[in-house]
């Protein structure tokens, strides 16, 4: 099966989940090429070479520093035919997401959807995905050419750079009107780690209650230390303690970081469909009766305003941070 | 102008966990069935966007006969008419195809509104696929809708960690999240009123399009393996406590 792998960029920059994708392909097959979309891309072409693939497609342009689903998608259709692949896979990403949805939607063909695993068996793919928020699991195949599927960020290996080298073939843009105009563009402050991406995410929840500006500022703290996305439960946000886009949950994000430390959390199902999949999961709780306990690998039955701060003095001490 | 917001019935969130796998396989649920929570932010712009910009706000939905609870619950909640398009088995693909044909047999649709996913079949899908299916632009992941007029559509979409204020020609697709405000309760008068409306029921044949032929498969339905968490607790002073948790973390290679 021979696979094309879609690189996002955004302004120029690679969306690191992408080589989840490449990897996967890599880890399947040895026919594995690259479409890399964006503008000043130079760097992440470079890298998607050394990362294994075998040839890289390239189309750089003003009009595609952002992502625009039109021109986009005009591009891989494109690819695609140059490169004949039998098989194309992306990051589930929102844009990934969109992005394959349009291609099968145009294709007449399936999407294997936010995969956690992925195989190959005779000239098809095969994935497993989570239903019902993640409650029930199915192996999932789809009808169609090409083969497509999008990647749960963080469920599989990234490719790494093996110092590879690889045909590079620019590509002109595609000639697409788009419909989308875009008049504004504002991004979180530098240095927010996306919670998607994290390795390590650390949540408040209604725990903070009593002083929830001092609750999330100690999260913020131990989060810095740690290099680690905040996070936040539904009542946390429903109560405006913090922003929506820290949710975790049904109707927030769905994350899966090596620790998650969830403090003054107490683990609704709601919340536990969006962090459940977490490696580790630490719990801090007032109440030792909380939910969160009994999905926790860890936990410490106190304040969160005492216990956060003390997190915070122990890493300083035992990393040297 | 005409806004039509697509919504699906799916169960309430807190009973996700009680479905089995013989129940998912066969699609026959014994849990409580309510509006999927991000079609309820869908229904809720829709009707923002009629108080604020004039028209009427419908709501449509493709499913089985119970479907129509669902419906009923957008009357209540302020939607001036409903339509159920009776069809159990299509995937995510086939719900597109039937509600592009019932968008375009409505007429003059000037916006859909869908939200950004399902809480049970979690694909996202659905906004971008029916976009296509009409030739409309798509906005996805929409957090408030800043202008309408005829134009088109002005939103700000939340995309990755960036905020990108967007523009698109109408008639279009526009999928809602969280940020587009709390639904609104229903009124006590509204639910009575609701549940004396007859609800049209349309086929695939009354669209004047074939029952559509899934292209995603599911099989081997099955329970996730159960975390394997007997918690260890950390007692002492908050000190002591996070001493030890923080070597325990060390020792999982976590840090």
């Amino acid at each position: 099966m021979k696979f094309l792998v879609y690189i996002e960029t955004d302004s120029g920059d690679v969306v690191a989940s992408s080589w989840e994708a490449l990897g996967a392909a890599l880890s399947l097959g040895d026919d594995v090429e690259a479409v890399v979309i964006g503008d000043k891309i130079s760097v992440v072409v470079e890298e998607t070479v050394k990362r294994g693939a075998q040839k890289v497609y390239v189309i750089e342009d003003e009009t595609r520093a952002l992502f625009d689903l039109e021109r986009h998608l005009a591009d891989v259709k494109n690819v695609l035919d140059m490169s004949g692949a039998d098989a194309f896979l992306a990051s589930h990403t929102g844009n990934g997401r969109d992005l394959a949805a349009a291609l099968g939607a145009d294709k007449g063909a399936g999407v294997i959807a936010d995969a956690l695993e992925l195989s190959v068996d005779g000239d098809k793919l095969k994935g497993v995905r989570g239903i019902y928020s993640g409650n029930i699991l199915v192996d999932v195949t789809v009808d169609g050419a090409p083969q497509i599927a999008t990647l749960r960020p963080r469920a599989f290996a990234a490719a790494e750079d093996a110092g590879a080298s690889a045909d590079v073939v620019l590509v002109d843009p595609a000639a697409a009107d788009s419909p989308y105009e875009v008049l504004g563009v504002e991004r979180a402050e530098t240095g927010e780690v996306s919670l998607t991406e994290a390795s390590i995410i650390v949540s408040g929840g209604r725990g903070v209650a009593k002083d929830p500006e001092l609750g999330f500022d100690l999260i913020r703290e131990l989060a810095g230390l740690l290099g680690a996305a905040v996070g936040a439960s539904r009542a946390a946000v429903d109560a405006g303690f913090i922003s929506y886009e820290h949710q975790v949950g049904q109707t927030g994000k769905v994350v899966r970081p090596d620790l998650y430390i969830a403090a003054g959390i107490s683990g609704a199902v709601q919340h536990l469909a969006g962090m459940g999949a977490s490696k580790v999961i630490v719990a801090i709780n007032k109440d030792p009766e909380a939910p969160i306990f009994s999905v926790a690998n860890y936990g410490v039955a106190g304040d969160l305003f005492q216990v956060i701060p003390a997190l915070s003095e122990a890493v300083r001490a035992k990393l040297g941070k | 102008m005409r806004y039509l917001v697509c919504i699906k019935q799916t169960p309430d969130t807190a009973e996700l966990p009680k479905i089995t796998p013989e129940e998912a396989a066969s699609g026959k649920l014994s849990v409580n069935l309510v509006v999927n929570p991000w079609d309820e932010l869908a229904i809720e712009a829709g009707l923002k966007l009629m108080e604020t910009y004039g028209g009427v706000t419908g709501a449509i939905t493709v499913g089985d006969e119970g479907a129509i609870d669902a419906l009923r619950s957008a009357l209540a909640m302020g939607c001036k008419d409903a339509t159920l398009v009776e069809n159990a088995d299509a995937d995510v693909f086939g719900v597109a195809t039937l509600l592009a044909a019932a968008v375009k047999k409505d007429g003059d649709v000037g916006v859909v509104v869908t939200g950004q996913m399902t809480v049970d079949g979690n694909t996202g899908a659905l906004p971008v696929i029916l976009a296509r299916k009409l030739g409309w632009p798509v906005l996805t992941s929409v957090a408030k809708i800043v202008d309408l007029n005829d134009d088109g559509i002005t939103v700000e979409r939340s995309v990755g960690q960036a905020r990108l204020t967007v523009k698109a020609p109408l008639p279009a697709v526009v999928s809602v999240n969280k940020e587009i405000g709390e639904p609104r309760y229903p009124t006590f008068i509204n639910i009575r009123k609701a549940a004396r409306v007859k609800v049209p029921t349309l086929t695939a044949a009354d669209l004047g399009v074939d029952a559509p032929t899934p292209v995603v498969h599911m099989d081997n339905f099955r329970k996730p393996p159960a975390r394997d968490a007997k918690v260890q607790l950390f007692e002492g002073s908050p000190q002591e406590a996070a001493a030890a948790l923080v070597d325990a973390l060390l020792a999982e290679k976590v840090l």
